[in-house]
């Protein structure tokens, strides 16, 4: 079998909030099609890390980033790459379920509203198709035009993800996607994004180290902001080569 | 030890009973007042006649022009405010640099502090003869440029209220909008205005308070004649204009001329108190929904 090619790429990465240095020098190639878990103790950077490979953290005052982030060989960074339209290809679910105060229809086509689609029937069956990716069609269909609010908290993240795949990005980054769910949502989400990994390159901060270990190909260990190793998943979880991966993920620190 | 404690406790709860027992007095005068009045002229006659003329020889009490004078100079007021406040708001919240915003936001409430009665000579002496070089009818006094100038007094009103509103949507509904990759634009009028919305409305409601109980500006630009009219090029006279040309005047205390400030001024109560009660029940109503 052919090696994947790669399809996020961190070179000599360093970011700063101020005068604090967030991240050190992270060199990282992630594969297409595949699921990477960074997991790491609180404030290691990884949450950072993620947020880089979308530039969400360009509207934090001070945040600046040095080295390159290549998403297919294109520097994200660059002046040309216009960030609204970085952020169509790179999808992102959040930590906690946060869809708009709108109808669970609004919710789901709102990424291709704001691209000035409005043909009904295009957004209806965009609607349909990314709500059945993520398992929920049959639970809302009868719901599209009731708030989104008032559904449970793992409908609301499965609601999230399917907004985010309704753009079909390519990439989807999950920022702690189940820790503000109970073990069935998270069951749920777990086993979407071992579906959702046939067509999209996902890459999930998780704190949850059972979690890393049942969704993800592969996994990196951040520490103080550094690369402390980078594996597959099972060679990381049987053999870790460092002395401090070991000990974070057989619970004796973080 | 105790006694002491007594006294304060005593004492905190006196300015408390003090400020309820002012707000009754008030209420009470203003009503018994206006019960004498309406006692001699029908509410009818006060709620449908066109013509306010108590201080003529042919006297009607309509207060329908002194209405309409407030509303006219009320609504010119919001129509400028409103989407300047709400662009500056905006403009804050979601572009302006930290730094910057944190030196226009005090500079904005210097606005709110300048004396109401600058703000009136500013009216009838700077922008009604600006106004009148391509408006050549517009009248001395009129409610146009009070309207205008009344309106930059409450822009800070708008514009701070609005901004702490869309300050205090969830950060996560934010960059849910940037994740989509909606631009700040895009983020700001589809996500963020529609959540703010009760908060932008009761700021909304407060300056609309504000301009129908303003006194100075419409007082001194606006003109003293009462019309039922929405021409905002000749002179109105406003709710509260009136009460103050005749508490100035020299007509005779306890005359009926005189209660009709009572009237005027319990219909203006009615206004202000009903906006405050609404904006109150609004942001009681809505306040926890994104929580």
């Amino acid at each position: 079998m052919s090696k994947k090619p790669y399809k996020l790429e961190a070179r000599n990465l360093n970011a700063y909030y101020g005068g604090f240095h967030a991240l050190k020098d992270i060199n990282i190639a992630m594969e297409e099609k595949a699921v990477t878990a960074f997991i790491g103790p609180s404030g290691c950077g990884k949450s950072t890390f993620l947020r880089t490979l979308n530039r969400m953290n360009d509207y934090i005052d001070g945040f600046r980033v040095e080295g390159d982030i290549l998403l297919d060989g294109r520097d994200i960074y660059n002046k040309d790459i216009r960030v609204d339209e970085l952020r169509k290809e790179v999808g992102m679910v959040f930590q906690k379920p946060n869809p708009f105060p709108k109808t669970v229809f609004e919710n789901v086509v709102y990424g291709l509203k704001i691209q000035g689609i409005k043909d009904k029937k295009v957004l209806a069956e965009a609607a349909e198709s990314s709500l059945r990716k993520t398992a929920l069609w049959e639970e809302v269909k009868d719901k599209m035009d009731k708030s989104a609010l008032a559904l449970s908290g793992g409908q609301q993240q499965r609601l999230c993800i399917a907004r985010a795949l309704a753009i079909s990005p390519s990439v989807v980054l999950m920022d702690e996607p189940t820790s503000a769910l109970d073990p069935i949502s998270t069951a749920k989400i777990e086993e979407l994004i071992y579906e959702l990994k046939n067509d999209y390159t996902i890459v999930i901060v998780t704190h949850n180290m059972q979690q890393a270990g049942r969704v993800s190909d592969q996994t990196a260990f951040f520490y103080m902001g550094e690369l402390v190793e980078y594996a597959k998943t099972k060679t990381m979880f049987t053999s870790p080569k460092h002395e401090r991966t070991q000990n974070y993920i057989t619970g004796r620190f973080g | 030890m105790r006694v002491q404690e007594r006294i304060i406790e005593g004492l905190l709860w006196l300015s408390a009973v003090i400020t309820i027992f002012v707000t009754v007095g008030i209420i009470w005068v203003l009503l018994s007042e206006s019960l004498t009045f309406f006692s001699e002229v029908s509410v009818l006659d006060f709620l449908t006649d066109k013509q306010w003329t108590p201080l003529f020889a042919e006297k009607h009490f309509g207060i329908l022009p002194l209405v309409a004078g407030t509303l006219l100079t009320t609504a010119i007021a919001i129509s400028v405010a409103l989407p300047i406040g709400l662009t500056i708001a905006i403009y804050l919240n979601t572009y302006a640099p930290a730094g910057f915003r944190a030196t226009i936001k005090p500079m904005l409430e210097i606005l709110a502090s300048i004396p109401t009665v600058v703000y009136g000579f500013f009216a009838l002496t700077v922008v009604t003869p600006f106004l009148q070089t391509f408006i050549p009818n517009l009248a001395g006094f009129n409610s146009l440029s009070a309207g205008i100038v009344m309106g930059i007094m409450i822009i800070p009103m708008i514009s701070s209220l609005s901004e702490d509103a869309i300050s205090a949507v969830p950060k996560s509904l934010r960059e849910g909008a940037y994740g989509m990759g909606a631009t700040r634009f895009q983020t700001a009028f589809g996500v963020l205005v529609p959540a703010a919305s009760s908060g932008i409305l009761v700021s909304i409601i407060l300056a609309i308070s504000r301009a129908v109980g303003e006194t100075m500006i419409v007082a001194i630009a606006a003109g003293q004649q009462p019309r039922l009219t929405a021409n905002p090029l000749v002179p109105v006279e406003t709710i509260t204009t009136y009460i103050v040309q005749v508490s100035l005047g020299d007509v005779p205390h306890g005359s009926l001329e005189y209660r009709t400030i009572f009237a005027a001024g319990i219909t203006l109560f009615i206004f202000t108190f009903a906006l405050n009660n609404l904006s109150f029940w609004i942001r009681k109503k809505y306040q926890e929904k994104y929580d």
